[in-house]
């Protein structure tokens, strides 16, 4: 069964203080979700629309609408690579070939091992230390292949 | 014009990050005078100062003060906006990363002089790493007693907190990102009602950009008078310019409004690797208008100066592209942005987009046909315009100014019935060392 932890509760306690209605915490709870459970899974979506008093409907909306969301589980490191103008001109798509052939799936796809999901994202606001990808929360900027190679294998 | 030999926003102190460091240097003390003028002076002071809004939209910040009612029986609010999603544009993590008070010292002499008891900084949710940074700097503030009840020891009390986006470049329009501090999907709403009249829960509500807000400190420190004398007379001020692309030293450069862009690409970011020309410039983030390579000499960057070329200063996002980019392949890749991003409320925008980027594929592959210039051009031209918010007008104006500029570039891939082949690019043209 789906269920906070007493720390993720109290800083829902927390949130209350800070916002004029409780669906305005929809965001930082899924975040805390999120954190706790890697993924956003319908009972999940259940369990959250329940603690906040709002229909389920609101809460898949919310998921749904932001993509740093995930709806369905991803692998232990989430490669988000930007391929977004400023990164494309320093060979992002170098980079996304390189990893999506090193790892052999293609963008979109987990790692059989659930090690690695690959993913493009859209710009980071990393245009002055492109190209660059994000794993999980962490950037890794200013990549180069070989670079990349050394980030894959140290990952674990 | 005066020449601003130091830097005011990210100054090269180091641990500046930090409180005890911050108050060495002069911090909050920006506050501690604003706390002693009436509300309505602060505000004034900034108006004479004709700081503009640093988010793109370049709007007189103290006239936006102004807007907010001095009586309310609702909470009123400031958010400060770090969604910071403009492609090109790198630049309010400098400030959460090096000189988080500033912004968060700004951010209170705003709320003190709209009388706002809650500020909410909304940052996107990639900025995990900087949004630590900001609360543990907010957090240090509060102990400090500059945020929170009484601030200062005067009658004046609010409260900071973040919000963490969750993905989505329309969160940085000003109604959207209320929307998402409520909870929902990030809509944008029609306006008029504007926010000062009808925000956050139907609450008087200000939203400021992170960048203005800094400059808020100085302003009032240093006087409108002597802060209006930097840079271009009618937009003034220190200004975070992003350099990437093809130059050899990408990065952030706080400047003057009004410095020349080729000194902003040759003297400060390096110049173009390998000494090649200039084939295209994004002067503003990528939803500003094209510049050719050959009409950047003289070109000033503020508001005014970019007015005549067609285009606009936006976010200070300046992309380089030298002489071998595949610049179809670039205008392909905004367009998908847009079409990605758009929030499907408005249908000239969600259908719109979608055909942009169809369209644009066609010359990318060498598939279109002649009259598929002037389709470009006519989706473009109604989605302008015609959408609650600036995100459709963000997706067609490069792709007008694409058409207008390099016209070239879509000719020379049109298909010709059993005449010569089209030029196709070859694959990965566009490289950091090509």
């Amino acid at each position: 069964m789906v269920k906070f932890s007493d720390e993720a509760l109290r800083k829902i306690e927390e949130l209350k203080k800070r916002y004029q209605t409780k669906t305005a915490m929809t965001l930082p709870v899924l975040w805390l979700a999120q954190e706790q459970f890697g993924w956003i899974s319908d009972e999940t979506m259940k369990y959250v629309a329940g603690l906040l008093d709002v229909p389920v409907s609101h809460v898949y909306g919310v998921l749904s609408f932001y993509t740093m969301f995930n709806s369905k589980p991803v692998g232990k490191f989430h490669l988000q690579v930007c391929t977004n103008v400023s990164c494309m001109l320093r060979g992002s798509g170098q980079l996304l070939d390189r990893i999506c052939k090193k790892l052999n799936i293609a963008v979109g796809e987990t790692t059989p091992d659930k090690r690695f999901t690959v993913t493009e994202v859209e710009c980071l606001g990393s245009c002055g230390t492109a190209p660059m990808l994000q794993a999980n929360d962490k950037f890794y900027e200013n990549l180069t292949v070989e670079k990349i190679d050394h980030l894959l294998e140290n990952l674990k | 014009m005066t020449v601003l030999t130091d830097k005011l926003l990210l100054p090269d102190i180091p641990g500046l990050n930090r409180l005890d460091v911050y108050e060495q240097h002069g911090g909050y003390q920006a506050l501690r005078k604003a706390l002693t003028m009436k509300p309505e002076d602060v505000t004034q002071e900034v108006k004479k100062s004709n700081l503009r809004g640093r988010g793109g939209a370049c709007f007189p910040t103290g006239l936006k003060w102004s807007f907010m009612p001095k009586q309310s029986t609702m909470p009123k609010y400031l958010c400060a906006n770090g969604d910071e999603s403009e492609p090109g544009t790198f630049k309010d993590r400098q400030i959460f990363e090096f000189n988080p008070h500033l912004f968060i010292e700004g951010s209170l002499i705003a709320a003190y002089a709209m009388g706002v008891g809650t500020i909410y900084v909304y940052i996107r949710g990639e900025y995990a790493a900087w949004i630590t940074m900001l609360q543990s700097a907010i957090d240090a503030a509060y102990t400090k007693g500059y945020i929170g009840k009484s601030v200062m020891g005067s009658s004046f009390s609010t409260e900071m907190y973040i919000h963490r986006g969750a993905g989505a470049y329309i969160c940085g329009e000003e109604s959207a990102l209320m929307s998402s501090i409520e909870g929902m999907r990030g809509y944008p709403r029609v306006k008029p009602p504007f926010p000062a009249q009808y925000g956050l829960w139907g609450c008087p509500t200000t939203i400021n950009n992170i960048e203005t807000l800094a400059n808020v400190p100085i302003i009032i420190q240093r006087g409108a008078e002597w802060y209006s004398q930097i840079g271009a007379a009618k937009h003034p001020g220190p200004l975070l310019f992003g350099v990437s692309g093809h130059v050899n030293k990408p990065g952030v450069y706080e400047l003057p409004t009004g410095v020349l862009l080729t000194d902003l690409i040759y003297k400060h970011a390096g110049g173009v690797p390998g000494n090649k020309k200039i084939k295209a410039v994004i002067p503003g983030g990528s939803s500003t208008m094209w510049l050719r390579g050959d009409e950047i000499e003289g070109l000033r960057m503020d508001a005014e100066s970019l007015k005549p070329v067609g285009t606009s200063i936006g976010t200070g996002g300046v992309i380089v592209m030298d002489e071998d980019t595949d610049l179809m392949s670039v205008i392909t890749r905004i367009a998908h942005f847009y079409h990605h991003e758009s929030c499907g409320q408005c249908t000239p925008c969600r259908e719109g987009c979608g055909w942009l980027e169809k369209i644009l594929k066609r010359f990318s592959e060498a598939k279109a046909a002649a009259s598929d210039i002037d389709l470009l051009l006519d989706v473009a031209n109604n989605i302008e315009g015609n959408t609650i918010c600036a995100l459709g007008d963000a997706a067609a104006w490069p792709v007008q100014s694409f058409v207008r500029k390099f016209r070239d570039e879509l000719e020379r891939r049109i298909q010709q019935p059993g005449g010569e082949k089209p030029y196709v690019p070859p694959p990965h043209l566009v490289t950091a060392d090509s």
